[in-house]
C-alpha cells in the first residue's frame, strides 16, 4: 500500500563518540577526569538507535526518505559518523568542536540538535537517540530536546511501530515493573533501550544467535564493503557558531573517583563455622 | 575470468576476517595466526565445489565472530544497566530468586 503522507519521513539519529565499552576506565591522578587516551567507539545505545532507524526503513520502505546521523564532537568524531554510514545511514552532519574544548553537555547538545533540525529544509519527523551515553550516563539529551522543540517523546523504547500514512507511532517503553505502550503523533523523539529479550535460558541464547545470523545478512554491521561505500556518503561540517549556539559548560566537575574497592570474603575452617557465619548473616536453614 | 572473480572473493573475505580479528576479546587466542594458516592450507584447491565449500566455511566463521561480538556487547550492557535499579531509594530492590525447597 503506498503511503499517503504528504511528505516522506526524514529520520535523524544523533550519535556520540565515547570510550569503548570494553575498556577498563582509569581515573586521572588529578581526580578531575578519566584517561581518554584509550580506544573510543560509538555509544552502544546509539548503535541500537541507528539499527532501529535502518530497521524502520526496511519495514516502511519508500516511506522513509532519508536517515541522517549527526554528532557534536572533536574532529575524530567523524569516524563515528562513518561507522553509522556504514551501518546504513545516508548522510552525516558533524558539528565540530576543537580537541581542546570540554566535552559538550546534554543541554548544549540538545540546543545544537534543535538548531540542526530547524536548518533541515526537508524537516525532521523522527529523532531516535540512545537512552544514555555510557561515559557520562546522563540520559538527558533526548528529553531536553523534546522540551526545547515542544515535541512528544517516547523514551526507553523497546519496540517502535510507525504508521507513515497516519504520521503516528506506537512505542513500547520499558518502565519499572513492566512495559508501557504509548501512541504519539510525529514529529517525535524516541530514545532506545536495550531490546527487551531475556537471555537467561540457553535455548533463547541459541535463538538470538540464529536471529543475529539472519539480521547480519543485512548491511547492519560495518562490513568492509559497507565501510568502502560509506566513504562516498556526504558529511556536512558545521561549527557551533554556524548554528548560533554556545556550548560553554554550565556544570563544573569537582571530583572523579573510583568506586570503593570490593572487600574480600573470609575463609572458614569447618562446616559448623560456615553455618554459624550464615546464621549471623541472617540466612536461615531450609527444611530438608 | 571466473578464476579471477573467485580469487577476489577469497581476498575480500580474508581482509574482512583479518579486520574482525583485531577486536577479538581473548588475547590468548591466535586469531590472525589461525586465519592465515587455514587460508594457506587451502591455497592449492582446484575443484570449484571444494572452493565454494571453503568460502562458505569462511563466511560462517565471519558470521559467528560477528554474533560473538554482538552478544558480548549485549551481555555487558545488560549487566551494567539492569532492568531495575539496585540503589533506587524510591523503590524496593528486585525480588530475590525463589527459594528451592
Amino acid at each position: 500500500m503506498r503511503p499517503t503522507a504528504s511528505r516522506l519521513l526524514n529520520i535523524l539519529v544523533p550519535v556520540k563518540r565515547t570510550i569503548d565499552y570494553a575498556v577498563k576506565i582509569r581515573v586521572n591522578p588529578d581526580q578531575k577526569g578519566v584517561d581518554l587516551n584509550v580506544k573510543h567507539s560509538m555509544n552502544p545505545f546509539d548503535e541500537i538507535a541507528v539499527e532501529e532507524a535502518v530497521r524502520l526503513r526496511e519495514k516502511l520502505k519508500d516511506a522513509v526518505k532519508s536517515i541522517k546521523v549527526v554528532t557534536v564532537g572533536p574532529p575524530k568524531a567523524a569516524e563515528t559518523l562513518r561507522t553509522a554510514l556504514a551501518m546504513g545511514a545516508d548522510s552525516g552532519i558533524h558539528v565540530e568542536i576543537p580537541d581542546s574544548a570540554p566535552a559538550p553537555e546534554p543541554l548544549g547538545v540538545a540546543k545544537a540538535l534543535r538548531a540542526v533540525i530547524e536548518k533541515e529544509s526537508g524537516g525532521v519527523d523522527l529523532v531516535i537517540l540512545g537512552k544514555q551515553a555510557i561515559d557520562d550516563d546522563q540520559g538527558q539529551t533526548g528529553q531536553m530536546l523534546a522540551g526545547l522543540l515542544d515535541w512528544p517523546q517516547a523514551t526507553f523504547a523497546s519496540k517502535v511501530v510507525v504508521d507513515a500514512g497516519k504520521k503516528e507511532a506506537n512505542v513500547t517503553r520499558e518502565i519499572d515493573g513492566g512495559l508501557q505502550e504509548v501512541k504519539a503523533k510525529l514529529p517525535l523523539i524516541i530514545t532506545t533501550d536495550l531490546r527487551c529479550v531475556s537471555l537467561r535460558s540457553l535455548s533463547v541464547q541459541w535463538l538470538i544467535l540464529n536471529s543475529l545470523h539472519h539480521s547480519l545478512n543485512e548491511p547492519r554491521y560495518a562490513s568492509l564493503p559497507n565501510i568502502m561505500k560509506a566513504k562516498k556518503k556526504p558529511i556536512q561540517k558545521l561549527t557551533p557558531a554556524d548554528l548560533g549556539i554556545d556550548l560553554t559548560p554550565r556544570i563544573e566537575t569537582i571530583k572523579v573517583s573510583e568506586p570503593a574497592k570490593r572487600v574480600g570474603g573470609g575463609k572458614v575452617e569447618s562446616v559448623d563455622e560456615l553455618i554459624a557465619k550464615l546464621k549471623e548473616a541472617g540466612i536461615t536453614a531450609v527444611k530438608a | 575470468m571466473p578464476q579471477n572473480a573467485t580469487r577476489l572473493r577469497v581476498l575480500a573475505l580474508y581482509k574482512e576476517l583479518h579486520r574482525l580479528g583485531r577486536e577479538y576479546p581473548d588475547a590468548g587466542y591466535n586469531f590472525h595466526g589461525k586465519l592465515r594458516g587455514l587460508f594457506e592450507k587451502n591455497r592449492h584447491l582446484k575443484d570449484d565445489k571444494e572452493i565454494e565449500r571453503a568460502i562458505a566455511l569462511g563466511e560462517y566463521i565471519r558470521n559467528e565472530t560477528l554474533a560473538l561480538y554482538s552478544l558480548r556487547k549485549y551481555r555487558h550492557l545488560k549487566r551494567m544497566y539492569p532492568d531495575q535499579s539496585l540503589t533506587d531509594p524510591f523503590h524496593d530492590p528486585p525480588p530475590p530468586p525463589p527459594k528451592i525447597t
